[in-house]
């Protein structure tokens, strides 16, 4: 192997891909029962870079070479760069090494379009087959599959990856009618839905046949790039909460633009990259998981974008006063983890722990509540709690003020979820 | 006030609560390691490890604790913090006298502490899962050197068995000067004193011939996926702590 031209294309071609947030390994459950190499049942971030995101997959592009041309895309046709392409080979071989050694969980692997749909994504299920049968590596595969290509290189795809994503790039039709022409959202959506009715298949011959072989196991996920186009927060949860109920995808991410070609129809070069947004856009889709909101109650017309000072939960909490102050010791576990300042962990142990004795502040902060947040909200088993009719403003104001948030303090950036 | 010193064992912790017990001590306080208190008036047990008695012990737990908790229990022993002995036997005691399971009482300041310094435990183990970083060498086995803070060793076994089960490896805690090495068929704790020949600094005569490139490989990737206009230096501190850096390949 010539160790400086792999190098340079390591280096082009990993640049192209950091775009792309997508860097989740978590979800699957191949095992290592075959003496083999890895497994993909955890998903570990192995490093951080500089900029404080996760490294846990080795993301790279098979090629920069594109035969399209969209505006927000560095790799795109008018761009003058330097392109370069991997052989099957040496990605294998990168990722092998790479693995052996601890660095990584597995290969995240994308591509420019070199000649047509079919023909990359043949390249991409190349490299998956190889490692699988060649290499007997369990490790975590993610392709990024090229929209159009057809039905039976998806279904390859699903036998030896272990996650596939169809990026939809803009929250709306019109934004990617405006920033990728060559595109159309009906080649995103056939592979979606294509690939959403093989993992309902696959899950029932599953229930009857031990012996099905794995398929996706940890599903598919789309990524959207956000404050390219103007779409509004509104539309965004929309899209995203659309493709969770009807794509049964697992994870939306949302890339806030990072400004890297100056278009007529892009922002301009030196606007910021939208970082607390897209932090409030992952929160938001954190509560419409995992904690039983729906997109009305986090943004609507009055309120089509979410607050950037505060989280949406404190947000929908101010706007629904309400609906408090809840009790610790009987509101239901639903209840409790709308309150403000109490994470899911929290919610589970207090539902746990107030079977033993009604519970007060002490045992609250014990238990890992940020009291400071939910005492607004909340009684429980005490004298002491807020009688003061507060304004939403006010309560507001008053958690800002006092508020621990490394995040106010420091630079925006992203912040841990809650 | 009676003292009862162990060896540190897991063993030693449950026979020190036999003891107790036996002789029916009410005001105790554990320690761990050799007899030095200048306490003069203080009455010191020296406890001798007892499999018998550490394993009745183990068994009355076992009526009182899911093997979860008795899993958590472990886990939290292996962290050595000095002091947290007697958590542990406050923890034991409360089991023992509670007529139902304890483990999810929170608002116990045993069963809390416990579940702070497994939860300390978890992150450490969790961390080390992601930070080791191999070296192949000469001899085709993959070393990685460690330094955690808790003693986590023990509990990365079955992670790295599941996860490498074709090549050989070690990994050495340099600071607790043992380690944990897969030959292909079985792990084992080794104690040889690898940190001389193996400190990243001069093992570079013994590695692979492949090894320098994918070392320079990997320090290239990690260069490229960074994005310089989403900078963030508290952030990426607050992931990979300084300390860890100088067994991580990329930081090197
Ligand atoms: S098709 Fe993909 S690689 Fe090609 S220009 Fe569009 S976004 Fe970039």
């Amino acid at each position: 192997m010539d160790a400086d031209r792999i190098k340079e294309k390591l280096n082009i071609l990993a640049d192209a891909a950091k775009y792309d947030v997508s860097c989740a390994s978590s979800g699957s459950n191949r095992k290592n029962s075959n003496k083999g190499l890895g497994d993909a049942s955890n998903g570990i971030c192995h490093s951080y870079t500089e900029d404080g995101r996760c490294v846990s997959l080795l993301k790279i592009l098979l090629t920069n070479h594109c035969i399209f041309d969209c505006a927000y895309c560095v790799s795109r046709k008018s761009n003058d760069i330097k392109r370069a392409a991997f052989s099957v080979q040496e990605v294998v071989d990168l990722t092998i090494n790479f693995y052996r050694r601890n660095y990584i969980e597995g290969l995240f692997l994308s591509s420019g379009i070199f000649k047509n749909a079919d023909y990359t994504m043949e390249r991409l299920v190349l490299v998956a087959k190889k490692l699988r049968t060649e290499q007997n590596f369990n490790g975590y595969i993610h392709l990024k599959t090229i929209p159009g290509a057809s039905d039976d290189l998806m279904r390859l795809a699903g036998l030896y990856a272990d996650r596939l994503s169809v990026n939809l790039e803009m929250p709306t039709e019109a934004g990617l009618k405006l920033l990728a022409p060559d595109k159309s959202r009906q080649d995103m959506i056939n592979p979606m839905r294509f690939l959403k009715n093989e993992l309902i298949q696959y899950a029932e011959e599953k229930k009857l046949f031990k012996s099905t072989p794995l398929f996706a196991p940890a599903g598919q996920s789309t990524q959207v790039i956000i404050g390219a186009t103007r779409e509004n927060d509104v539309q965004i949860l929309h899209t995203a909460d659309h493709f969770y109920k009807n794509y049964n995808l697992k994870r939306v991410y949302y890339s806030g633009y990072v400004p890297v070609l100056a278009d007529k129809r892009l922002p301009d070069l030196n606007t910021a990259v939208p970082m607390v947004r897209e932090n409030r856009l992952y929160q938001a889709d954190w509560l419409l998981r995992f904690y039983g909101f729906n997109v009305n109650e986090i943004v609507d017309q009055q309120n089509p974008m979410l607050d950037l000072d505060i989280d949406p939960k404190l947000s929908w909490a101010i706007r629904n006063l309400h609906a408090f102050p809840v009790d610790i010791n009987t509101a239901p576990l639903q209840m409790i983890l709308r309150v403000p300042g109490i994470g899911r962990l929290s919610a589970q142990k207090i539902v746990g722990a107030r079977k033993f004795a009604r519970l007060n502040w002490e045992q609250l902060k014990i238990i890992g509540v940020a009291t400071n947040r939910a005492r607004y909200f909340i009684t429980c088993n005490s004298n002491d709690f807020e009688r003061r009719d507060l304004t939403g403003t006010r309560i507001k104001q008053f958690i800002l003020a006092g508020s621990h948030s490394k995040y106010l303090r420091n630079k925006p950036g992203q912040l841990s979820i809650f | 006030m009676t003292r009862l010193i162990y060896d540190g064992t897991f063993e030693g912790l449950l026979t020190a609560i036999f003891e107790i017990y036996a002789h029916k001590l009410t005001r105790v306080s554990l320690q761990r390691g050799e007899n030095n208190t200048s306490a003069m008036f203080e009455n010191v047990i020296i406890v001798k490890t007892d499999e018998v008695r550490a394993g009745r012990v183990l068994k009355g737990l076992q009526k009182k604790l899911s093997p979860s908790g008795i899993g958590r229990l472990y886990i939290a022993h292996l962290a050595e913090i000095a002091g947290d002995e007697n958590t542990l036997a406050g923890f034991i005691k409360y089991a023992f006298d509670s007529p139902v399971n304890i483990e999810k009482n929170f608002g116990n300041k045993y069963v809390q502490r416990v579940s702070e310094i497994v939860g300390m435990m978890r992150r450490e183990k969790h961390r080390m899962e992601a930070f080791v970083r191999f070296q192949r060498l000469k001899d085709d086995i993959y070393y990685a050197g460690i330094e955690p803070d808790f003693n986590v060793l023990p509990l990365l076994n079955r992670h790295f068995k599941n996860r490498y089960a074709d090549q050989k490896w070690m990994i050495f805690d340099s600071k607790r000067k043992y380690g944990l090495y897969y030959d292909l068929h079985d792990t084992q704790f080794v104690t040889i004193d690898f940190s001389e020949a193996h400190n990243p600094a001069n093992v570079v005569s013994s590695f692979n011939a492949g090894e320098d490139l994918y070392q320079r490989l990997w320090q290239n990737y990690y260069h490229s996926a960074n994005i310089p206009a989403r900078k963030n230096t508290p952030l990426h501190l607050r992931h990979i702590p300084k300390r860890y850096w100088k067994h991580l390949t990329e930081k090197f």
